[in-house]
């Protein structure tokens, strides 16, 4: 066993004049959740696709367990799985007919695949619509077809190129826990995402990729310690108190409020400490400071950073969608 | 809708269990890889299943050279031939490799669909050898071109088609015909590759199979066309090919047309196989 899973050294792909990837260096250890966190068109998908093998890179190198992507492609395909962002299923064929085609694709006799199949379709709970034809399916049930088809043959490493985009909350949910059971029995995941918040609460590690290039990595609690744990909005009843709320506030989590045009509202970034924990502990203790005042509160939240946030502090700007397809 | 309400019971019931996802991914032996020719049959076995769950795709192997066959035995066959019988002996195996041949294009159209929608990232993502997708969906394609062929057979037999060459030179002749429209599905193979949308892909087929089917041997005699398009009759494939199925249908075999048809398929394969693979290997 390798301890390393990827390690890509400057590795580029040009389409037209689009430095899609763009020099990355990557290094994604082994048995783990490994988040790729970039806006739309920041070259996560383009990177996938090249460490997957299906597209060649025009400069640098990657290495998947030890395997050049080019030169030994074979190799790495025996230890890999994707699922793309868009499903990779036959819309025509029922969900029983996907899995066992790609069993037979991967080698199984025709009575092996079938039998995998219909386990793989009793795990992903989909043995009821196993007859029905993929075109029939909701966005949940056929990303978990896409899924279980990747796993038939137990990759070591899975890629999930944003595997939750487009998806309902619970449909959401469930992917999250199979991406856990899968990480749990040892397989390597590369997730990429536009959330922070599923990076967050999947990755043990985050790579932020912005215009092909990698611009921070670290652990989640790393990254939010870089741009604070968190915004605390509280919401007055009584506007005039403001002044009195936003020093009380400022005072007890150490930092200046946020102008806010909402003269109900106070906004005040919560320093981090690393830890989501902590940042919670802070925000209890300043609204018991704000009743402890006499100031009534309507409502109040304990925001997580967003990824714009995330972009602003390690770019100096936005999460500007490019619009060129990644 | 009724599949919804189904969809949204069956989702209500799925919580991921660790237990029964770790069960699934418990590492046990690999298979091995399979071989070039099971991975394509494989692929061969997926096509039928799409002709089973889409049976309307059969149409174009079915009713259109049923149409062709009646259209043209009756509107040309009293005007060229004196009479739809005799016409009907020259047309029918020349009105069979029109179908068929047009029906080629519909390889690149399934290869473009294919991309597409997606499915081809999984296929390429697979430890298999490389061509069997594409072989594979040929071999589909050849199924279709059998039965094309024996749909036009059939209604040939029932409207008076009494070939000389009997079963065996019938046979004969449709092998040809088959073998001859998988080497040239490789080019609309290519373009599905090349091309953007299905749009385009039909558009340039069809561009191409219209002169070549109609500027051919298939309808007329070419000694009654002008000079020009004799020469350009004399050495559209098609007019080879055909003359080649006439000759075996007949039983007659034109070891000259026969000869031809091989180098010719031979020459599609080696050249846009490779040119087919290449594509595939960048998309």
């Amino acid at each position: 066993m390798t301890d390393t899973a990827i390690e890509t050294n400057g590795l580029v792909k040009v389409f037209g004049d689009n430095r899609a990837v763009d020099g990355l260096d990557l290094t994604v250890p082994a048995g783990a959740v490994f988040g790729v966190l970039g806006p739309n068109g920041a070259g996560k998908t383009t990177a996938v696709r090249m460490l997957a093998t299906l597209l060649r890179p025009d400069g640098g190198a990657a290495r998947v367990f030890g395997h050049d992507v080019v030169a030994e492609a074979d190799a790495v395909r025996s230890l890999v799985g994707l699922t793309g962002q868009y499903a990779s299923l036959d819309e025509d064929m029922t969900g029983r007919e996907n899995l066992i085609l790609i069993g037979r694709l991967l080698g199984f006799r025709t009575p092996a695949a079938r039998a995998r199949a219909d386990e793989l379709l009793e795990a992903f709970g989909l043995t009821a619509a196993a007859e029905r034809q993929v075109k029939n399916y909701s966005g949940g049930m056929r990303r978990r077809l896409d899924i279980s088809a990747t796993l038939l043959n137990t990759p070591r490493l899975l890629f999930l190129d944003e595997p939750t985009t487009g998806l309902d909350p619970r449909s959401r949910n469930q992917v999250w826990d199979i991406v856990r059971a899968v990480v749990s029995y040892g397989t390597t995941v590369l997730l990429t995402t536009q959330y922070l918040d599923e990076a967050d609460q999947l990755a043990s590690r985050i790579a932020v990729i912005d215009h092909g290039k990698l611009i921070a990595e670290g652990t989640p609690g790393e990254l939010k310690s870089s741009v604070g744990a968190g915004t605390v909005h509280v919401r007055l009843r009584d506007p005039g108190q403001r002044a009195d709320a936003e020093k009380l506030l400022s005072a007890a989590l150490g930092a200046t409020a946020t102008p806010d045009p909402d003269p109900r509202r106070v906004v005040v970034r919560v320093p981090g400490h690393g830890t989501e924990a902590g940042a919670a502990e802070d925000a209890a203790r300043a609204l018991s400071e704000l009743a402890a005042a006499g100031i009534v509160i309507d409502d109040f939240s304990l925001g997580q950073p967003s990824l714009d946030e995330v972009f602003l502090a390690l770019t100096d700007h936005p999460a500007t969608p490019k619009e060129t397809a990644a | 809708m009724t599949a919804t309400t189904a969809t949204e019971t069956t989702e209500q019931v799925y919580v991921p269990a660790t237990e029964t996802i770790g069960a699934v991914l418990d590492p046990r032996e690999r298979p091995a890889r399979p071989s070039a020719l099971s991975a394509s049959l494989t692929f061969g076995w997926r096509a039928v299943l799409k002709i089973k769950h889409v049976p309307e795709q059969l149409f174009d192997v079915t009713a259109f050279p049923i149409m062709m066959t009646l259209m043209f035995t009756y509107l040309f066959g009293g005007a060229l031939a004196g009479s739809t019988g005799e016409y009907l002996q020259f047309l029918l195996p020349g009105i069979m490799v029109q179908s068929v041949v047009m029906t080629t294009m519909y390889s690149g159209l399934a290869v473009n669909i294919d991309i597409a929608k997606g499915v081809f990232d999984r296929f390429k993502s697979l430890p298999i050898w490389r061509p069997a997708a594409l072989v594979g969906n040929l071999l589909g394609d050849v199924l279709r071109y059998v039965l094309a062929s024996l749909v036009i057979t059939v209604v040939g037999l029932i409207l008076g088609f009494r070939p000389g060459g009997g079963v065996m030179g019938v046979a004969a002749g449709i092998g040809l015909l088959v073998v001859f429209s998988f080497a040239f599905s490789w080019i609309w193979t290519m373009c599905g590759l090349y091309l953007r949308s299905e749009k385009s892909v039909m558009g340039v087929s069809m561009l191409v199979l219209f002169p070549l089917t109609f500027l051919s041997n298939i309808f007329v005699d070419p000694s009654t066309m002008p000079g020009w398009l004799q020469m350009f009759v004399e050495v559209n494939p098609i007019t080879r090919l055909v003359a080649a199925v006439r000759s075996l249908m007949a039983g007659t075999p034109d070891m000259g047309e026969l000869t031809w048809v091989f180098i010719a398929t031979a020459a599609l394969l080696a050249i846009f196989g490779p040119l087919t693979m290449r594509a595939y290997n960048r998309k």
